[in-house]
């Protein structure tokens, strides 16, 4: 129908509706003069009639929810309309991206609860019924910015009142030396410096925690915890360790070519409260750390531990989202950012139990290579300049490092949403794919993860000083405050040193990547940070002072007493517990995630996460290698909250000796093996709490030296508490994350899990014993006997080695770990994989059938050998080497005098449940 | 030598570029990853390519649609000049994004005809997922100079959430009439397709669109099964046959 051809000024929404159902339309309203013709184009682009129809301006039925985003978050998809407009010649104010969802006759409970609970959320959206919400145009109204003296009283409560107002989570030590430092000084701290004192200082950040003084109940001194992990890399003294703890991430050679950054983060904080941009931010966020060591980024990891999918909404404690809503909002962000990015999402893992619904855990890891012959980086230098690469800084993520160090309440998801966002990956593989072609350009290099500027600057500045001036960052939209500009955490930003007779080649450079630059200042000389707004001063900070400062926290720690006596558990049937077990969450298929990740970008992945001959058999570590060549990593992981729930130390034990176990089992060499640890923990002011993380970090000690296998990096999160409304508090079970990655010289002889051939022998490595503390048969048996969790096998490493030295031979056709639900889940998996029957004898392992099929005991693998290689591989092996029985064409599995259960019975089980 | 040189073109948010260019290499092209600002800049570049390849990846995000912005800057600002490539009888292909792109644009299916890569869906709704798994591809089409010379099948992955070929009943007639579909799943249908389209090719069988990822199984060892000593079912033959044929150019 023609309108009249002169233009309508003002609001156009253009409704977009699939022609394939799914209840949502997006919208996106465009803020601009526009003419009948303007619109026609426009929509030829946002519209394909085959697929969608598209109406303008239409009503939003009473029926129709209207969701939209709130002014400041993220919007690509609005820029991407802006960008279209421009192509078009058509001149746009500004442009927002909603969507519109069919409630039908859900409407009737659409309350505000149901809607944050469904549908919406609030920390970064907003909506109306009936009508259309508000666009979230960036606001362009700008408060003059201005910086402010912050006077610290005298006494302590309300000097206490003041930290907790500014949101600070700093104690009364810290803000004391803070006042006292300012007090010499003569001056009190501008709002500036005292926000980059509390994100550089912040748990976060500062891990103050891992670095305190300790006291044992009895009074003794035990050494600081990161200072522990520390001393065992330096004793352990392994020749293919580059650099540890130090910097971004991790960097180990493996090979003559290549080294390897490794790190892995966690994002639980944020994705309680926004799972999308939690978890996508998360991965965006390790992923700059691997750039940020001058490494390209090949592979992300992912271990997620949720509440069960099915918790009723009337168990959900008030503020805590659903676990469905946050299992769908986590694995789609993750997705989100790996897909886009282009890395493969190979390794990790996915856990359930109940103590997850308020505080759910995300680790977000990335493994980079680099070649063995570039030369180190030895900047910042005097005189090199302050360069600021990729998005604009805006006001979202204000004060994250803070927000998540604090335990969470009910009111958490109001006061913090400014602390999360969502991540743009495209501009950040733009970035990333600058500063791969750009590295002999910078002499240092850091990502803006959280504090922002400051503490990228800042960490850069150590030692150097550094001289910059705020009003060069460019900015999302005006009226930022200097302390919001340097503190803000907004994503897909690095900093790079560079000389200043390269800065022409790298704008150069920058320019035809599409990436923005701007020189912020320089590196002085002077060991001060002077940050600066339109020439005045905002901070002038000691560098010392800032990274020194901090007083040590002194934490109390009570030793865990656990339980180690072993007490068999009796199982009568043990078919119905080996389908259970199967079928429990933990240890079901996790395919429905699994496949929401790209692992094959790259074309490197050689094992993958899922394999077999359906490739629906859960492989035990990922292998890795370019498709230029056959040198390669494999991954492992290893994690037991419920071992950690009863005894910490024996779990930090176990999740190694699996995480290596893991790697080991599909190739990788235990004599180039390097760890990363991840402690997810609850308040460490607590002494049983912190006493608990004590213990485990002397497990991860006392197996990192026995195996040989050196800590490189790590990153710990503390305070996963909820406190809810009525007052009861929901910390998390101690949760430790094990990624080991390994060298795998030759992925030619990498072995998958799969039984190969009717007629092959089975294996059995390793001793058991009588070990179910926190163990699935307990779990499905509902058996609460507290007894032993699975004590450390001091003869693993050396059955590894030999197990290694076999698979490069080639004497070993299948392998598998034995983990959660034992030895009969271990065969049921690898009988799945290969869709090949088993038959064997489980005498020769236990006396006792139920200890011989479930126990969890650690250092076992399953290996299926050739006839003829039998002899040659238990020549190679050695030790503790059982013949449980053979694998057979039947499709099968046959325990003898146990069970026979049909293969396909098993496969139900296994890939039968849903998520 | 003769080389032919491959411009594999880059947008923002393109992401398999390297394992197409890897393909390239190894059948014996010589692959040049070039932002589409350059050629914007530079259509020299284009000029001087015998092969063109839009590969796989999320250009500019794909937030408003796969393919619609990169299809969009291409029309406005290069389309006589890709118009002029097909014409000197260059082959052209785009994977994935790079098929939803080459959609857009118009030069697939050619001779005024449409179609369109919708959400993934399972049965009558459409969810939108991504996918990652591995497909097994029917080569179809003798018209295509891709495909003509496959004999066999094709094992390679799928990754996408928009990979659902839709068309008009008239539109589907007129491809299968004019042997324009190039490449059929052979097994499970991943995404709701029609007709088990994976790709199909333009009326001068020189352009080729398809949603899986051949450059992704080009050496034996990227196939799943290779450690069970699964050989067979390489995408590089694919590779090969553009290759040939860019060599026949200038």
């Amino acid at each position: 129908m023609a309108e009249s051809g002169a233009s309508t000024s003002g609001r156009h929404r253009l409704t977009v509706s699939p022609h394939h159902p799914n209840g949502t339309a997006t919208t996106i309203t465009i803020d601009a003069d526009l003419s009948a013709a303007d619109r026609a184009r426009l929509e030829h682009v946002l519209v394909d009639p085959l697929l969608e129809t598209g109406a303008w301006n239409g009503a939003v039925g009473v029926h129709q929810l209207d969701i939209g985003l709130i002014p400041g978050v993220t919007d690509t998809a609005a820029a991407q309309v802006v960008h279209a407009a421009g192509l078009l010649g058509i001149d746009i104010t500004d442009a927002a991206v909603g969507r519109q969802i069919d409630l039908d006759d859900a409407i009737g409970k659409a309350d505000d609860t149901e809607i944050r609970r469904r549908w919406a959320n609030p920390v970064i959206e907003r909506w109306r019924i009936a009508g259309p919400v508000e666009p979230g145009f960036a606001a362009r109204e700008a408060d003059p910015a201005v910086t402010e003296s912050v006077e610290l009283p005298g006494d302590d409560e309300s000097l206490a009142e003041l930290g907790r107002k500014r949101g600070l989570a700093l104690d009364l030590v810290e803000l004391h030396v803070i006042r006292d430092h300012f007090a010499g000084l003569g001056r009190a701290p501008t709002d500036a410096e005292l926000e980059t004192l509390a994100q550089t200082w912040s748990e976060h950040c500062a891990h103050k925690s891992f670095r305190a003084e300790i006291a044992a109940d009895d009074g003794a001194a035990v050494e600081p915890l990161l200072a522990q992990l520390r001393r065992s890399t330096t004793e352990i003294d392994a020749p293919f360790v580059v650099s540890a703890f130090d910097g971004n991430a991790g960097i180990v050679r493996f090979g003559s070519q290549r080294t390897y950054a490794l790190k892995c983060e966690t994002h639980n904080h944020p994705c309680a409260i926004e799972p999308f941009g939690g978890a996508n931010t998360g991965v965006g966020g390790v992923i700059r750390d691997i750039i940020g060591a001058a490494h390209r980024p090949i592979a992300c990891t992912n271990i997620l531990c949720f509440g069960p999918a099915d918790t009723p909404d009337d168990q959900l404690p008030r503020g805590v989202l659903s676990p469905q809503r946050i299992i769908d909002g986590v694995v789609a962000g993750v997705a989100d950012y790996g897909n886009k990015i282009g890395l493969p999402m190979v390794a990790g893992g996915v856990l359930y139990d109940p103590a997850y619904v308020s505080n759910p855990l995300v680790f977000a890891g990335c493994i980079g290579v680099a070649p063995a012959d570039r030369p180190a980086l030895t900047g910042p230098h005097p005189g090199d300049r302050v360069v600021v690469l990729g998005g604009r800084t805006g006001r979202d993520g204000i004060r994250g490092a803070t927000f998540s160090s604090m335990e969470m309440d009910a009111t958490t998801g109001d006061v913090a949403g400014a602390s999360v966002q969502i991540g743009d990956p495209i501009v950040e593989k733009m970035v990333s794919d600058l500063l791969i072609d750009a590295w002999d350009l910078y002499t240092a290099i850091t990502d803006c993860g959280a504090g922002g500027l400051s503490s990228a600057i800042g960490e850069l500045a150590d030692g150097v000083g550094a001289d910059v001036e705020l009003n060069l960052v460019p900015l999302k939209y005006a009226g930022l405050a200097p302390w919001e500009i340097w503190l803000s955490e907004a994503q897909e930003r690095m900093v790079v040193a560079v000389a200043p007779h390269e800065m022409e080649a790298l704008a150069d450079l920058a320019e035809r990547h599409g990436v923005e630059l701007s020189d912020v200042g320089s590196f002085t000389g002077d060991r001060r940070l002077t940050v600066r707004f339109e020439g005045e001063p905002v901070i002038q900070l000691d560098t010392a002072f800032l990274h020194d400062g901090r007083p040590r926290r002194r934490l109390v720690a009570t030793q865990p007493e656990p339980i180690r006596t072993r007490v068999a558990l009796s199982c009568h049937d043990p078919a119905g517990a080996l389908l259970a077990l199967l079928a429990h969450p933990n240890i079901a298929s996790k395919a429905s995630i699994i496949r929401r990740y790209d692992h094959e970008i790259l074309g490197a992945t050689v094992i993958r996460p899922l394999t077999g001959l359906h490739n629906d058999g859960p492989a035990d570590g990922v292998v890795l290698a370019d498709p230029s060549d056959d040198d390669g990593i494999a991954i492992g992981i290893g994690v037991n909250p419920w071992y950690g729930l009863q005894d910490p130390e024996r779990m930090a034990w176990a999740v190694i000796d699996e995480a290596i176990r893991n790697a080991v089992a599909s190739g990788g060499d235990p004599s180039a093996m390097a760890l990363m640890d991840n402690f997810s923990w609850g308040n460490p002011t607590r002494a049983t709490t912190f006493g608990g993380l004590v213990a485990a970090v002397r497990g991860c000690c006392d197996a990192a030296h026995l195996y040989r296998a050196p800590f490189v990096s790590g990153k710990d999160s503390l305070n996963n508490e909820y406190l809810a409304a009525d007052g009861t508090r929901h910390a998390i079970p101690p949760t430790l994350v094990i990624t080991a990655v390994g060298h795998v010289p030759d992925v030619a002889k990498a072995v998958t899990p799969d039984l190969k051939q009717a007629g092959n022998v089975v294996v059995l490595l390793g001793r058991t014993l009588a070990e179910f503390g926190g163990s699935h048969l307990a779990m499905v048996l509902g058996d609460d006997t507290t007894s032993a969790v699975p004590a450390p096998d001091l003869a693993a490493p050396g059955r590894y080695r030999a197990l290694h030295a076999a698979m490069q031979r080639g004497l070993v056709a299948a392998a598998h770990d034995c983990s959660e639900g034992g030895l009969a889940v271990a065969l049921a998996e690898m009988a799945i994989a290969g869709r090949l029957g088993l038959e064997v004898a489980v005498g020769v392992v236990d006396d006792d059938a139920t200890t011989a099929l479930f126990s969890e005991s650690v250092g076992r693998v399953v290996c299926e050998v050739r006839p003829e290689h039998l002899g040659e591989f238990k020549d190679v092996v050695g030790g503790e080497t059982r013949i449980i029985g053979h694998v057979s064409a039947a499709p099968t599995m046959t325990v003898s005098g146990q069970f026979e259960l049909p293969l396909d019975r098993l496969v139900a089980a296994f890939n039968g449940a849903t998520v | 030598m003769n080389r032919p040189r491959a411009l594999v073109l880059r947008a923002p948010g393109t992401n398999r570029d390297g394992d197409a260019a890897f393909a390239l290499d190894l059948v014996g092209a010589d692959p040049r990853r070039v932002l589409v600002s350059e050629v914007f800049d530079n259509p020299k570049l284009l000029h001087e390519s015998q092969l063109l390849v839009i590969p796989g990846g999320f250009s500019f995000a794909d937030a408003l649609g796969a393919g619609r912005l990169f299809a969009l800057e291409l029309v406005t600002r290069l389309s006589e000049e890709l118009a002029e490539f097909v014409e000197a009888g260059k082959p052209v292909i785009g994977i994935c994004n790079g098929f939803q792109v080459l959609v857009r644009t118009g030069l697939l299916p050619g001779a005024g005809l449409t179609v369109a890569l919708g959400q993934n869906a399972v049965g009558s709704t459409s969810n939108g997922k991504f996918i990652c798994d591995w497909v097994l591809l029917q080569p179809a089409s003798k018209r295509s100079i891709w495909t003509a010379r496959l004999t066999e099948e094709i094992e390679c992955p799928i990754a996408h959430g928009e990979g659902r070929f839709v068309c008009d009943p008239e539109t589907l007639a007129a491809l299968q009439a004019n042997d324009q579909i190039a490449f059929r799943y052979a097994a499970d249908n991943p995404n709701g397709s029609l007709d088990d389209i994976a790709g199909i090719c333009d009326d001068t069988g020189l352009v080729l669109g398809l949603m899986p990822h051949p450059e992704d199984h080009v050496l034996p060892r990227q196939h799943p099964q290779s450690l069970r000593g699964h050989r067979g079912g390489l995408a590089r033959r694919l590779f090969e046959a553009g290759v040939d044929h860019a060599k026949e150019t200038r």
